[in-house]
């Protein structure tokens, strides 16, 4: 296939970005902005699918390759993709017009500006899942963080510009570790290649202080206690669409991080800090469950619920059994549909009353039936409920993670009843009860915008609960060979130190 | 009979200089006479230089050099030049400072950076360097019923004058333990055994260093910056510290080239304290001139870091970088001469607050400029990083490394303030509308510079790569 389908579906929402910023209406300048934006992330996803579709699920090496000489003589810009990073790029172009839809509702002044910042970051993130050099990678890495400070700085809450900042420094200084660590990576190899590298090997001497530089990095990213602390903040304050792009998709990088560069470049240093991870890991999943239940705010609840569910993730990656991956890679994508979904849930009833207490609800049941039941499937779906794509995720996690470590796996189960608590508790407080509060006995029921997106994630998680085979064909064979790899590399580490 | 083909461009500034100030003494009002004429030679001068880029030679018993490498310098200068006197004409003229003396000094003192560049030999160096320094001199005090630009003009001067004295110091001891002025020969002559010569080398590069503003020699920057007028600024934030790093290449690659180990802990001592220092002191500056100031303290440091490691490599880095430095620099002086209000130019950053909502198109240049600076990707001011960053971690200086990547982040922190500013915070009353393309073209250019580098951030490292060979 000569066609680049992958820079297309890169350059494909920037382009409808700067087309938004060249031509401006009148006073139907929103409208055509829309127009443009939904119809660029329309096309960017069926794209998307075509390509998921064409993708062959037996071959476990990269397809789609394109190359090009960047930096002559130093840097090949790369791109291709394989069973992880597919899913990735179909979530990322799945989750784009979701927010676009959304935010039509919610914002209110300079909707043009956000849709344009919408745009371009689904630009950078698809970039993200793309790259196969460490650089490019970097490069798209980095510059999300450009367009995400300005959605939170711009259409933030009232606490947006130290959100904004927290977000924005505590992403940056991770980072410029891993880049000198990709530096470091190049005079090493000599190359940034990603598959070269996978190739060459590095020096088990290098490969500690290597992972350690990238782990700052996709740690405060992830985010993994103890750098978790600027997520709260910034979901707090981001307006409703900018908090389901950071859920669903930024969050995600970390994961496909660790899974691509970490355990690839670095699998002796990978097994060598599975206990850090672990702890960190588990004192994610207990601690931040356990602040969950405290949390006044629902917004707040969500996103350390997201700390705890991306603990799960990371102990399902360092498992490095088929189980725990393929569990933490169904979980991962799972968990941008749940989580997408539970912040648009929020941002329905905060558009109607501009609260995000959990305080100010209660009985919404009586007067919002069909939210109450949406919302109550993505409830479930998050604590894990058998038939929802929360189960498969965390049941193969724990399964994968009891061949590692029995301790770990018993209080991370532990971590799943936690959750359950905090979640059903919010469920129970905002929606069950008597409608006592005058201001809410006005409350509309989901207009049709509001009902299609979340009836169309509330199916996706049904549909992955029932017949997660969906993910898994994709996902089988690249995993598989992640696995292989990485034992194939312990066992020459073995027979070398004896 | 030397060959004085190779010097045409510097006769030709020299006879252009002479004949302005002629034109500019006997027309009345001859401002905008002498500014287009200028364009003119400056144009000319880059033209001529391309005519002859890759020419090789030295004249005048080998005390001036020209080669690819002063030539592209040249070319860097001129091109710098050329914009800041497009941008600061409407300045100049609604300020009323619009005499005729300013173009034609700023043309002297980039003869003067010619020769510095060119030079080979330590007597002829100094003679640049001074034409140059008491230009500037002159061009900071050029507001002379405005007491902030005497006093920046004074400041300037006493000292930079020290530090004149001191480089003149380096030089005659230099003379005194080497027996020539010549590179060449000083070159043959310096080794880490000749004690007087590493003496002389610790002058010399405090000279140097107080020209480019690296910490601790930094001090005048911020007032000076404060006090000059505007234009003035732009000219001195960009064109001598080009001439300057030039200086500092030249002298590093030829005289100190066998005494590296001793330069070395210097270089990275300097560069390391300009990046932090340049970092943190920025954080609090309210007005956006003195902003700058630092902001340019801290990106000399990052360029000195790839001077500090003594290879080709590191050389190329340091002169990607401060041509990207150039262009991101036009543009934010671009914008800061589009902030005027009621007829009178602010120099506030609190100014721009809610920008984005009445200057879209500015905010956005504001915000593509100022990531750039930051060195954020996907912009041109991470790849003029990215390749400084390359060269230190080849030469494995891992702690000027990570303390420069840590300062990123620290200096990160300021611009970001700017762009709060501009894009979070209510608005205020509106600028007045400037109509004036050489500005909007200068911003318009330099953005698309910036945004679109990374397409092919190839570009520079072609050009640059064959410099230093020879």
């Amino acid at each position: 296939m000569n066609f680049p389908i992958l820079s297309t579906i890169t350059i494909l929402p920037f382009l409808g970005a700067v087309f938004i910023l060249l031509f401006r209406g009148d006073s139907t300048e929103n409208k055509s902005a829309i127009y443009v934006s939904l119809f660029s992330s329309f096309v960017n996803l069926f794209l998307t699918i075509f390509l998921w579709y064409s993708f062959d699920k037996t071959d476990p090496g990269f397809q789609f390759i394109e190359e090009k000489d960047w930096i002559s003589g130093f840097i090949k810009f790369k791109f291709g993709i394989d069973g992880i990073s597919i899913l990735f790029i179909v979530l990322t172009a799945f989750i784009t017009p979701i927010c676009i839809i959304s935010c039509i509702n919610s914002i209110k002044e300079r909707l043009r500006e956000f849709l344009i910042a919408i745009l371009i970051l689904e630009t950078f993130m698809i970039g993200v899942f793309c790259s196969l050099d460490l650089i490019v990678f970097y490069l798209f890495f980095e510059a999300g963080l450009i367009p995400m400070f300005l959605i939170i700085g711009i259409w933030g809450g009232p606490k947006r510009v130290y959100a904004a900042f927290k977000f924005f420094l505590f992403t940056l200084l991770g980072s410029v570790l891993m880049l000198a660590a990709i530096i470091s990576i190049y005079w090493i190899t000599g190359t940034t290649d990603v598959t070269q590298i996978f190739q060459i090997k590095i020096p088990k001497e290098f490969q500690y202080i290597l992972w350690l530089a990238f782990f700052s990095s996709f740690a405060v990213k992830m985010p993994m206690w103890p750098v978790h602390t600027w997520l709260p903040d910034a979901h707090v304050e981001a307006p409703t669409a900018g908090s389901v792009i950071l859920a669903a998709i930024l969050l995600k990088m970390a994961g496909y991080g660790f899974l691509r560069f970490s355990i690839g470049m670095f699998p002796i240093a990978s097994d060598y800090f599975i206990p850090l991870i672990y702890t960190l890991s588990i004192i994610a999943i207990i601690y931040t469950s356990l602040v969950a239940l405290m949390q006044e705010d629902m917004k707040k609840l969500i996103a350390y619920s997201s700390v705890a569910h991306m603990g799960f993730v990371t102990l399902g990656i360092f498992t490095f059994n088929v189980q725990g991956i393929e569990g933490s890679i169904f979980q991962m994508i799972s968990h941008g549909i749940i989580s997408a979904a539970l912040f648009l849930c929020v941002g329905v009833l905060y558009d109607r009353v501009h609260s995000r207490l959990i305080l100010s609800y209660g009985g919404i049941v009586n007067i919002m039936p069909k939210y109450a039941l949406l919302f109550g499937i993505f409830i479930l779906a998050s604590l894990g409920l058998p038939g929802t794509s929360g189960f498969v995720g965390e049941f193969l996690i724990l399964v994968g993670a009891f061949q590692r470590s029995f301790l770990s796996a018993v209080i991370a189960s532990i971590g799943v009843v936690l959750g359950a608590a905090y979640i059903l508790w919010l469920y129970k407080r905002v929606i069950f009860g008597n409608l006592e509060k005058k201001e809410l006995k006005t409350l509309r029921d989901l207009n049709v915008s509001e009902g299609s997106i979340l009836l169309i994630l509330a199916s996706t998680t049904v549909i992955l609960g029932f017949y997660p085979n969906i993910i898994f064909d994709t996902i089988h064979i690249s995993v598989d060979q992640l696995i292989n790899n990485f034992q194939q590399e312990l066992k020459i580490n073995l027979t070398q130190v004896k | 009979m030397e060959n004085l083909n190779l010097i045409l461009p510097e006769l030709f500034l020299s006879i252009s200089i002479f004949i302005t100030l002629m034109i500019g003494v006997f027309f009345k009002k001859s401002y905008n006479l002498v500014n287009k004429i200028s364009y003119i030679i400056l144009i000319l001068l880059i033209l001529i230089i391309l005519n002859s880029f890759s020419d090789n030679g030295k004249l005048f018993l080998d005390s001036y050099v020209l080669n690819s490498f002063t030539n592209f310098f040249k070319i860097l200068i001129l091109i710098g030049t050329f914009f800041v006197l497009l941008i600061s004409q409407s300045y100049m003229k609604n300020r009323k400072i619009n005499c005729f003396e300013y173009p034609i000094i700023i043309l002297l003192s980039i003869l003067g950076m010619f020769i510095m560049i060119s030079a080979n030999d330590l007597i002829l160096f100094y003679l640049g360097l001074e034409l140059q320094s008491l230009s500037l001199y002159i061009l900071a005090s050029l507001d002379r019923d405005n007491i902030k630009s005497n006093e920046s003009g004074l400041k300037y001067f006493i000292l930079s004058a020290l530090s004149s004295g001191l480089l003149l110091y380096g030089c005659s001891l230099l003379y005194g333990f080497t027996g020539s002025t010549n590179f060449d020969i000083i070159y043959s002559k310096t080794d880490s055994t000749n004690t007087g010569a590493i003496f002389a080398m610790v002058f010399i590069l405090v000279g140097l260093a107080f020209k480019v503003a690296a910490v601790p020699f930094h001090m005048w920057t911020p007032d000076v910056y404060e006090g000059s007028p505007s234009s003035v600024t732009s000219f001195f934030a960009i064109v001598p510290k080009v001439a300057g790093l030039a200086v500092f290449i030249r002298f590093l690659q030829i005289p100190f080239n066998q005494i590296i180990d001793q330069w070395q802990t210097i270089l990275i001592f300097i560069s390391l304290a300009s990046m932090i220092l340049g970092a943190i002191a920025a954080i609090g500056q309210t007005n956006i001139k003195r902003l700058i100031a630092y902001s340019s303290i801290g990106h000399i440091g990052y360029a000195l870091a790839g001077v500090a490691t003594g290879t080709i490599s590191g050389y190329n880095s340091t002169i990607i970088y401060i041509s990207i430095y150039v262009v991101m620099n036009l543009g934010i002086f671009g914008c800061i001469f589009l902030m005027k209000r009621e007829e009178k130019y602010t120099e506030n950053i609190s100014d721009l607050s809610g920008l984005s909502k009445s200057h879209p198109l500015l905010s956005m240049a504001f915000l593509i400029i100022l990531f750039s600076l930051a060195g954020i990707p996907p912009f041109a001011g991470f790849f003029a990083k990215f390749y400084i960053f390359m060269s230190v971690i080849e030469n494995e200086m891992f702690t000027l490394a990570i303390i420069g990547l840590l300062s990123t982040v620290i200096s990160a922190f300021y611009y970001l303030r700017i762009i709060k500013i501009i894009y979070f915070d209510e608005s205020q009353q509106t600028f007045d509308e400037i109509k004036d393309i050489g500005i909007s073209g200068t911003i318009l250019l330099s953005c698309t510079l910036i945004v679109f580098f990374f397409l092919y951030p190839a570009v520079l490292n072609n050009i640059v790569n064959v410099l230093l060979i020879n």
